[in-house]
């Protein structure tokens, strides 16, 4: 992933986007901030808030004219949030003191601040601040300029005398009584001063002009604020002489000229980032589903102040605009505790790591890749494709942790391999209209399934219904090894292009997307649309009168018109369907999709319980590992083929999910039964260890699951235990204890004989490799 | 890694070809490239080694993962 790629990825996350108040207002005081801090009844956070951005808080909680409420987000369902009464009461609650003043070292650098209204002295401190030696001229006698208009009631004189407090810390000399073009020249100043800024207002602009700049207009750049003539900057109620006057922009304008000037001074570009300076409009999307329609918390006071309990209540009615759609819906994204922008750059910080930990690993590879995300992100981040990429990286740099995917990559292989895989033309024919694929998680976890499935294929479709038992090829995609896909995927597409190119009918959702890639849109078909299309058949037990919530699989996402023949078959089979929240296109994934269950378990579990307690119905699904996922966790959970081709009803559903080793076993009996029934062809493959007898309680068999150690491994522990009588006993119990590496892990096993097989009472397994005596 | 094995855990077996008790010795565990010499018990003549389910499932485990993500 390249810095650029980055940066266009973390610009497509808007969570840290401003709300609108904030963007709305000339110089972006943290409203929502201020909002969330009194909310809690926390009024000193929040008045150091205020006084962070305001250089004149209590002037400005009086009399600004709070463009922010225009656009508060509040106030699309009812009243605007009352932002500047609540900085008043802030300020009025809190008993923190004014902002200490810091100033930085002296830059022996020195500015003429013309005018000591609210925009020159807003330069004036803020250059100040940074080491600058200012001096304000003013031709009154008094600092203030309009503000010094408003009455009494509106604006205590009080208010800003303990407002301007600030300038005499900041050590900003004042001369009153002094005009420009009459009291003193801009050339003079000039000669004396490294910079000016004139805040003059509109009042005097002509004769200024006249005075100062030989009649010539004052042009005032309206972002960088020069004004044509080399080290004169302007700003205030003079860029604005026919709109009401605005205290807020004001100080804006005094702000954002004094970074002009102070680039100015330091030799660096005055142009160059200055965007979002001033209002802007903010990229922030924020949902307002579940937002109800409220008023204005009245105040009681005659002053209209807010009372410390009015002040908590109406901060309370802030929606505390954000984002966070994806957020919301993803149990991975809300795991790790941040949001899409934050979490592309923690992957690319991961990838870009040459030596040291590699904390990332785990976010990259705990996502499903079912793309919900990109389904709500108003922007249409994918996080799915960003972790998909970034797996790609780490396996091409072979720094993909190997334990995560070795399990889920070897399962792939078996199913692919003689024992399990199958590719045949229908009996009888030496052509395929179709071919059957079921996948190879469906011919694991319910096989007899799928052989009556093929057979109502071969029974409701002519010219000929071939066979491929294996797998698509899924799993190295989501693992990001794409050359183990490819040679997955050119293999299938080989045999299929032997096969006289059929219409492929897949029975799993994410068979059926990894074809969708690489076969033509006319040669991929659904099982559940050929059931749809052909009918149920007529024996069907019928559940009438049973209620099922339909959980969508994941990579079913973008398939509408199998989500419609799935439900039109639930109808037939007279199920009431119900439907979920999130369903369809906004399906949740079961924590399988994309490898989660081997990178994040704990994860899993919650991604799970979150699914199935967003209803009380029973569940149909029509993926096999969805249905494992849900029964798991004892939710009740039928395969929609279950529905279709067994003979009972829904509420007699198993009771246990099929493990690993069981799928195994599954995808060995799918391939001779269909042998036997179809090609009447009796296969013979037992191998050695597979005859060797054990005993697993539930227990065990959970402990075997969880640790993925296979029956098969076991088996082959033992084996090797009781051929080489390499074991340990125990003094005890006499319990055996047995060890043997099976590629990359070695696996120990707990064992006692009983009758003509083994008991199992514990297994455990690791990758390190003891190196081993042989023995003397 | 040393001494995660107590000695009364490897007391409770016995080599079952050897019929020896199980004796501590170093013994090298490796994984991704890097090599620890660890104390295990392991049977003196024929040099089996046990591993508890502690050691493997939790500072093994640990160990794997620190090594695997660096």
């Amino acid at each position: 992933m390249e810095q650029n790629e980055l940066r266009e990825l973390e610009h497509l996350c808007i969570q840290e986007c401003a709300p609108w108040c904030v963007s709305t207002c000339p110089i972006h005081v943290d409203v929502r901030a201020i909002c969330r801090a009194m909310a809690q009844k926390d009024f000193v956070t929040a008045s150091q808030l205020v006084r962070k951005t305001i250089p004149f808080p209590r002037i400005i909680s009086k009399i600004c004219d709070h463009p922010c409420e225009k656009t508060c987000k509040r106030g699309e369902l009812g009243d605007a949030i009352a932002i500047r009464s609540l900085e008043r009461a802030a300020l009025d609650w809190a008993s923190s003191e004014n902002v200490r003043v810091r100033i930085l070292p002296a830059k022996n650098k020195r500015v003429a601040i013309v005018g000591a209204g609210l925009s020159g002295l807003t330069a004036a401190i803020d250059l100040a601040r940074k080491g600058y030696e200012c001096l304000v001229i003013e031709s009154a006698d008094r600092p203030g300029g309009s503000i010094l208009d408003y009455p009494e009631t509106d604006l205590p004189k009080s208010e800003i005398e303990a407002d301007f407090q600030i300038l005499s810390d900041s050590k900003i000399a004042l001369e009153f009584h002094k005009k420009l073009g009459k009291d003193c020249s801009i050339t003079d100043i000039g000669n004396r001063y490294d910079a000016v800024y004139l805040g003059i207002g509109g009042r005097t602009l002509d004769a200024v002009e006249t005075a100062c700049f030989s009649g010539k207009k004052l042009e005032i750049d309206p972002v960088t604020f020069e004004t044509g003539f080399k080290g004169v900057f302007a700003g205030g109620s003079i860029r604005r002489l026919d709109t009401l006057y605005s205290p807020i922009t004001s100080i804006s304008d005094g702000r954002r000229a004094a970074i002009s000037i102070d680039r100015f001074l330091q030799g660096v570009s005055i142009t160059a980032s200055r965007d979002n300076e001033g209002p802007y409009q903010t990229r922030l999307f924020t949902s307002m589903v579940g937002v109800e329609y409220g008023d204005r918390i009245p105040a009681v006071s005659p002053h209209g102040d807010y009372s410390e309990e009015e002040a908590v209540d109406e901060a309370q009615r802030c929606l505390t605009c954000e984002c966070m759609e994806c957020v919301k819906v993803c149990e991975f994204l809300s795991s790790f505790e941040g949001y899409p922008k934050k979490y592309v750059r923690q992957i690319y910080n991961n990838l870009s790591i040459v030596m040291g930990q590699r904390h990332g690993n785990k976010l990259i590879n705990s996502c499903s890749l079912c793309g919900l995300c990109k389904e709500v992100c108003p922007e249409d981040l994918h996080m799915g494709n960003v972790c998909k990429a970034a797996r790609e990286i780490m396996v091409s740099r072979n720094k993909m942790p190997p334990s995560t995917h070795e399990f889920a990559i070897q399962d792939m292989e078996f199913s692919n391999s003689d024992k399990c895989s199958l590719i045949r033309h229908q009996p009888g024919t030496d052509s395929s209209a179709f071919v059957f694929f079921p996948g190879c998680r469906l011919s694991g976890s319910l096989p007899q399934n799928v052989q009556n499935a093929y057979r109502f294929l071969t029974q409701c479709l002519s010219n000929g219904v071939g066979l491929i038992l294996g797998c698509c090829g899924a799993p190295a995609e989501w693992a990001g090894r794409q050359e183990d896909f490819c040679r997955v995927s050119e293999h299938i597409l080989e045999k299929w292009h032997e096969m006289g190119s059929p219409t492929v009918i897949a029975a799993c959702s994410s068979c059926y997307e990894i074809f969708r890639k690489s076969l033509p849109q006319n040669k991929l078909r659904s099982l559940w649309e050929i059931i749809d299309t052909y009918g149920i058949p007529d024996d069907s037990h019928k559940h009438v009168g049973i209620t099922l919530a339909i959980h969508d699989p994941c990579s079913s996402r973008h398939e509408p018109g199998v989500h419609r023949s799935v439900r039109n078959i639930l109808e037939k089979l007279g199920c009431d369907v119900h439907e979920l929240g999130l369903s369809r296109n906004l399906t949740e994934c079961c924590g399988y999709g994309g490898l989660m269950c081997f990178a994040n378990r704990d994860l899993v579990s919650r991604v799970i319980n979150r699914r199935i307690r967003s209803s009380p119905h029973d569940f149909v699904t029509y993926c096999a590992v969805c249905q494992d996922h849900f029964l798991s966790q004892g939710k009740n959970t039928m395969h929609l083929l279950e529905l279709v081709f067994e003979k009972r009803g829904s509420e007699n559903v198993l009771n246990r999910p099929v493990s690993y080793s069981s799928i195994r076993q599954g995808r060995l009996f799918l391939k001779r039964s269909l042998l036997r029934e179809f090609w009447r062809d009796n296969l013979n493959s037992t191998q050695e260890n597979e005859m060797i007898k054990l005993y697993l309680s539930d227990t065990i068999q959970d402990l075997m699951a969880c640790r993925m150690i296979l029956t098969d491994d076991v088996q082959k522990v033992i084996q090797f235990a009781e051929q080489s009588g390499r074991k340990l006993v125990n003094k005890s119990n006499g319990h055996f204890l047995a060890h043997h590496t099976l590629g990359n892990v070695t696996c120990w096993v707990e064992y006692s004989s009983f009758e003509e097989g083994f008991v199992i009472h514990n297994v455990y397994s690791h990758r390190m490799k003891v190196l081993e005596a042989s023995g003397s | 890694m040393s001494g995660y094995i107590k000695n009364e855990e490897a007391g409770h077996w016995l080599c079952n070809a050897c019929g020896t008790e199980l004796t501590f010795g170093m013994i090298e565990v490796h994984y991704m490239g890097s090599g620890y010499p660890v104390e295990l018990p392991s049977c003196p003549k024929c040099g089996q080694v046990f591993i508890t389910e502690d050691l493997a499932t939790i500072k093994m485990a640990e160990i794997e993962k620190l090594l695997e993500d660096k």
